[in-house]
């Protein structure tokens, strides 16, 4: 059973999808993909201890002997991508139930479960798969499904929204295509550990740089990085609350997930690094990203969308880390992956309870519930405390790492632009909480706290986000060790 | 440029043609179902682009024949990754089509100027 | 021991749990700050007995890097600190009792509980064991202390406040923060050790740079131009501006400076390399323009805050100048300026609750109503200034001494230029309140009236829910609070005749 752990990490949630709709009830629905989330995490758990242990996991699909079969390879990097994303799932699942149950329809509501778990086993298969094109095809599965869960959103808005992203996500997946073709052409082979055997024998070649550029721009568009972010604020804003949790947490780390497997384990660290030079095109975008966008979350009227454009900022820290070319910058992308999921989920679940009990994410909404909902706002307020990076929370510990990263390579005014925008997080997060706990509730007298069934899963990451960040040293064990993987072939 | 290297890789020109032709589509036209029209253009380029670097110079489909151990064949592989990609495409043809469908529920139009213009009165009016 | 120190930060944190719950019996919940507050003091009590023995104890809470603790450590330094803080922690709640029931303030739970937490982040900076630490406790304090400075709720105390945190917030992380993580970069520690963990690590061009991320990045010191949130945080009631704004949250600041300077840098070092010359500067200009802005200010928690901004940057000045002499007067005036100036603010409220007077110019005459509370604030007065008998004279005399030692002529005359100043922006106002013309019949407040104390918990069940019930017919200073004064204003003259405790914590600290 569990040599076959890597495969049923996808299978799960896949067959499980088109059980979901099969089930009349929302409820059963909800509880299959309750079920099927928590195995998936159960999975990633085990596969994680796994690598740890006794080192990269090879899986032969079929028996399909690698490179000509498809190959699942499981090593430190993506056990850790399989953690988050499968964890955000097994958080986000339970929660969903009251939240989808008040913002879609009754009818769709086993419909949303079967994207749902469609677009979880896409993330999963994109982390876990060892074939090129094998992870194409898990993207468009993820996409696919996240377009069609984007657009169950209540207000029109949603449609569009999805539609533009379905635009701009199909384009971005067709030049990662594009880019594997290349490569195919040069090499003779799908497979990543064969690639990056083969690779170095024909860097000269034009293709191959041609086949860098197409996946590149794919990549960021899928990961949102500045100026290729247009589809991310408006997706998020009007998607329903716990997909835009899920998402947020999940979809954009995959993508950076699958830029640094490519670009660093396919590529080789070296090549991008000394030929391409992918350090000094990034560096630019990520520090532009990161005062743009955070400058332009604090005019946001609307919280959901303020956090979507908080999250395109964030992506630029990640990027950023990777641009300085360490093994400390590395590790700072990797932390924040993982941190930024448990930050930004715990933030999206607050603002869906008051979705839930409000019926808006206006900022006028949230008047007056630091003390109508205390729990809700108290769960934001970490969470925004988290963003900010004040000490005990995660959000310290990844900036902690990028401060460090820069002062390494001497970039000490890189250093100083991540601790001023760390200031801008603080201003759009204070504006909210000042509205929440300045103000008189203008509603309902009975208007009550959200239930116990939305609280618990938001507390849960509120607890993970203390958790970690007072006891950091076994994710920042596991990142480093991950990074120095990814940074194979360049000095320390 | 030579006229060789013209020809000798005609299969990448058509494929550069129609990627342009696709993208070109998708950026300039505001009409959602001609969007999607340009988006299925742009992906059957790539189609081309894996389909024609297949084949091999005078090799046979590749059908094993019984008794003949050096026949050439062409290159099965893309011909496999190109049919998923073409389920792909019709998936996300199929999602493109069905939310213009929607949005023409409840927007009335699928004019993209249109629909902004919709949505910047909804945003100012509240 | 190790218990001890653990205590120290769960006792007032199992307090304020104990105040959440009694939220309903106002009696009850009073004693249970009193109560915690006591064992508070004893607890630290214990502790200076073991540090003062040569015990240094310390316990890792946790590690959130590898490599950087969540460390508690006692040494003379914080022992200091923390002793000043907790037994002010007793009178300030004693005379909050008095204070916010004479006022009628609402949400008193919030108000206790947020006290009771301010006290546990003070704590963990007083016993922090490496900068981590203390960077970590520094910034719960901002935030624990954030709902106290918007306690009224107003439009202009979330302005303030907005002010407080900003500014609080932008020096920590922009300067603090990026100091903590290049020392860490350079040193490989962050580790308080004696001497100083930079010698040898650091390029005599770097160390200027790095005190000043510290010195301007922790900027509840207050030295300009990173003072403006202690203005704004008068806002709140006057028992937050006496103990925090006056003695807790801003002593922080200027105790993380000393502490910084002393175990990071090492005195000597920062001495060697000259590295503080024109921060020294930074902080007699501080000293001399808060002084002076002091002067403007009518308003009586003002002008307090102003003196405040001033006489914090003495602290920052001794520990600037590097040498043992300063190092001492530094650690001394955090404890004589917290004794002086506390019962400068607690007079302040007192007359707030009594007759309802803010400013300066109403004071005229008043003194002869308040007698008590008018012979307090001249004793603060003479405290801060630095005049025997009290306590602020020792501090003046060794920061003088040690100007001198370091060859800083010029900064002699600037204490005394400024100790000038204060004498005269403070001795107005005693001198108004017993000298002053009364501009019109008032109705006569006085001191310890007995009406406006609302009961110990002896008669719980007479006011049980409802706190501040008592009404005001007679406008006396409540009692509870006048108590209060006279214990920190006694306080200011013992410690000039019993410096002792003090003086020899530092002598440890500087080990000579």
């Amino acid at each position: 059973m569990s040599a076959h752990l890597p495969i049923l990490q996808v299978v799960v949630p896949l067959l499980a999808a088109p059980f979901c709709l099969f089930l009349k009830r929302g409820r059963m629905a909800w509880g299959l993909a309750v079920f099927a989330s928590w195995a998936a995490l159960a999975i990633a758990l085990a596969l994680l201890g796994q690598v740890t242990q006794e080192g990269v996991l090879s899986y032969a699909i079929g028996d399909w002997v690698p490179p000509i079969g498809i190959e699942y390879r499981v090593d430190i990097v993506n056990a850790w991508v399989l953690v988050i994303v499968s964890g955000i799932g097994a958080v986000v699942a339970p929660y969903s139930m009251a939240s989808i149950e008040r913002e879609v329809e009754a009818g769709r509501i086993p419909l949303f479960y079967a994207a749902y778990l469609l677009c979880l086993s896409g993330l999963l298969g994109i982390t876990i798969t060892g074939d090129m094109f094998n992870v194409f095809v898990f993207l468009e599965i993820s996409s696919l499904s996240a377009y069609a869960l984007i657009a169950l959103g209540q207000a029109r808005r949603a449609l569009t929204s999805a539609f533009r992203y379905l635009i701009m996500g199909s384009v971005g997946a067709t030049f990662i295509v594009i880019g594997i073709g290349l490569l195919y052409v040069m090499t003779g082979s799908l497979n990543m550990a064969d690639l990056a055997q083969l690779l170095p024998e024909v860097w000269d070649s034009r293709t191959v740089k041609v086949a860098y550029g197409f996946l590149a721009v794919g990549f960021c568009l899928k990961l949102a990085l500045f100026p290729l972010h247009l589809w991310l604020p408006n997706a998020y804003t009007y998607a329903p609350s716990a997909v835009t949790a899920f998402m947020a947490s999940t979809a954009t780390k995959v993508a950076v997930y699958m830029l640094l497997r490519f670009f660093l384990t396919v590529f080789g660290a070296p090549f991008s690094f000394d030929v391409m030079a992918l350090d000094r095109v990034l560096l630019p975008l990520a520090l532009v990203a990161i005062a743009s966008m955070s400058l332009v979350a604090i005019f946001q009227v609307n919280v959901k969308r303020l956090l979507a454009y908080s999250s395109v900022a964030q992506i630029g820290y990640m990027i950023l880390g990777l641009s300085f070319a360490t093994v400390t910058g590395l590790t700072a992308t990797l932390l924040h992956l993982f941190n930024h999921a448990l930050m930004k989920g715990a933030l999206f679940m607050a603002m869906g309870c008051v979705m839930y009990r409000i019926g808006s994410v206006h900022i006028n909404a949230v008047a007056g519930l630091g003390r109508r909902m205390p729990w809700t706002m108290a769960a934001f307020v970490a969470g925004g405390l988290s963003l900010v990076g004040v000490p005990l929370t995660v959000g310290f510990v990844s900036k902690w790492y990028l401060i460090l990263g820069a002062l390494e390579r001497g970039w000490w005014w890189a250093a100083i632009l991540v601790l001023l925008t760390s200031l801008l997080a603080l201003v759009y997060i204070w504006r909210v909480v000042e509205v929440a706990y300045f103000r008189d509730f203008p509603g309902d007298e009975a208007t009550r706290e959200a239930p116990w069934t939305l609280l618990g899963p938001t507390w849960a990451l509120v607890a993970l986000n203390l958790y970690f960040g007072i006891d950091a040293g076994r994710t920042v064990g596991i990142a480093r060790q991950a990074a120095e993987v990814l940074m194979a072939g360049i000095g320390p | 440029m030579s006229l060789d290297l013209l020809v000798s890789h005609y299969n990448y020109w058509v494929v550069i043609f129609l990627m342009m032709v696709g993208f070109y589509i998708l950026i300039s036209r505001g009409n959602l179902i001609k969007k999607v029209v340009g988006l299925n253009v742009f992906q059957t380029s790539v189609f081309m682009l894996y389909i024609s670097m297949g084949k091999v110079n005078g090799g046979t489909p590749p059908i094993l024949i019984y008794g003949e151990t050096d026949v050439l064949y062409s290159n099965p592989l893309p011909h496999v990754l190109i049919l998923t990609a073409i389920v792909v495409g019709i998936a996300t043809t199929s999602v493109g089509l069905a939310l213009a469908v929607r949005i023409k529920e409840a927007y009335g139009t699928i004019e993209e100027d249109e629909i902004n213009a919709i949505e910047a009165r909804t945003e100012a009016t509240g | 021991m190790t218990t001890l120190l653990l205590l120290a930060l769960a006792v007032p944190v199992a307090g304020a749990v104990f105040i959440a719950l009694l939220r309903r019996n106002p009696n009850a919940r009073e004693a249970a700050s009193l109560v915690t507050a006591g064992a508070l003091f004893a607890i630290v009590l214990r502790i200076y007995q073991a540090v003062s023995g040569g015990a240094r104890p310390e316990v890792t809470l946790a590690e959130p890097l590898p490599g950087i603790r969540i460390a508690l450590e006692a040494e003379p330094l914080g022992v200091l600190f923390a002793l000043i803080a907790s037994f002010l922690w007793i009178v300030t709640t004693a005379y909050s009792i008095g204070y916010m029931r004479g006022h009628h303030e609402k949400n008193q739970t919030r108000f206790y509980l947020f006290f009771a937490f301010a006290i546990a982040s003070v704590m963990g900076v007083a016993f922090a064991g490496n900068l981590f630490t203390l960077f970590a406790f520094y910034e719960v304090l901002s935030l624990a202390t954030f709902p106290l400075v918007t306690h009224a709720g107003t439009e202009k105390a979330k302005r303030a406040g907005r002010v407080y945190l900003g500014i609080l917030f932008s020096t920590s992380v922009v300067f603090q923060l990026l100091g903590i993580i290049w020392v860490y970069a350079v040193a490989g520690t962050v580790d308080f050790e004696p001497g100083g963990i930079l010698r040898g690590n650091v390029g005599a061009g770097l160390v200027p740079i790095l005190l000043a991320l510290f010195v301007f990045g922790i900027g509840k010191a207050a030295v300009m131009p990173f003072h403006r949130w202690l203005p704004a945080a008068m806002v709140a009631p006057t028992p937050v501006s006496a103990l925090l704004h006056a003695v807790a949250v801003v002593k922080a600041g200027v105790f993380a400076v000393l502490k910084v300077t002393v175990y990071i840098f090492g005195f000597e070092f920062v001495a060697e390399t000259g590295a503080s010359l024109w921060l020294m500067w930074a902080a007699a200009a501080t000293i001399i323009l808060g002084s002076l802005v002091a002067f403007t200010k009518d308003n009586l928690k003002a002008r307090l805050a102003y003196s405040t901004v001033s006489q914090l940057s003495y602290v920052v000045l001794g520990a600037m100048l590097a040498n043992a002499l300063g190092v001492v007067g530094s650690g001394m005036h955090i404890a004589m300026h917290a004794f002086g100036k506390i019962t400068l603010f607690f007079c302040a409220g007192a007359i707030m609750v009594a007759a309802h007077k803010s400013e300066v110019s109403q004071l005229n005459g008043l003194g002869r109503q308040m007698p008590v509370t008018f012979a307090a604030f001249l004793i603060g007065t003479l405290s801060i200034v630095g005049l025997p008998p009290t306590g602020g004279a020792w501090s003046k005399w060794f920061l003088g001494v040690g100007s001198v030692e370091a060859g800083q002529i010029g900064l002699v005359a600037v204490l005394m230029l400024s100790s000038l100043l204060s004498l005269a922006y403070l001795l107005e106002i005693p001198l108004r309140g017993f000298f002053g013309k009364e501009a019109g019949g008032t109705h006569a407040p006085a001191d310890g009236h007995a009406h406006a104390a609302g009961g110990g918990p002896a008669d719980a069940h007479a006011h049980a829910g409802a706190p501040g019930h008592d009404d005001h017919a007679h406008h006396g200073a409540p009692r509870w609070s006048v108590a209060a004064i006279a214990v920190t204003a006694s306080a200011c003259i013992a410690l000039f005749v019993y410096p002792e405790p003090f003086y020899r914590l530092m002598t440890m600290v500087t080990g000579q």
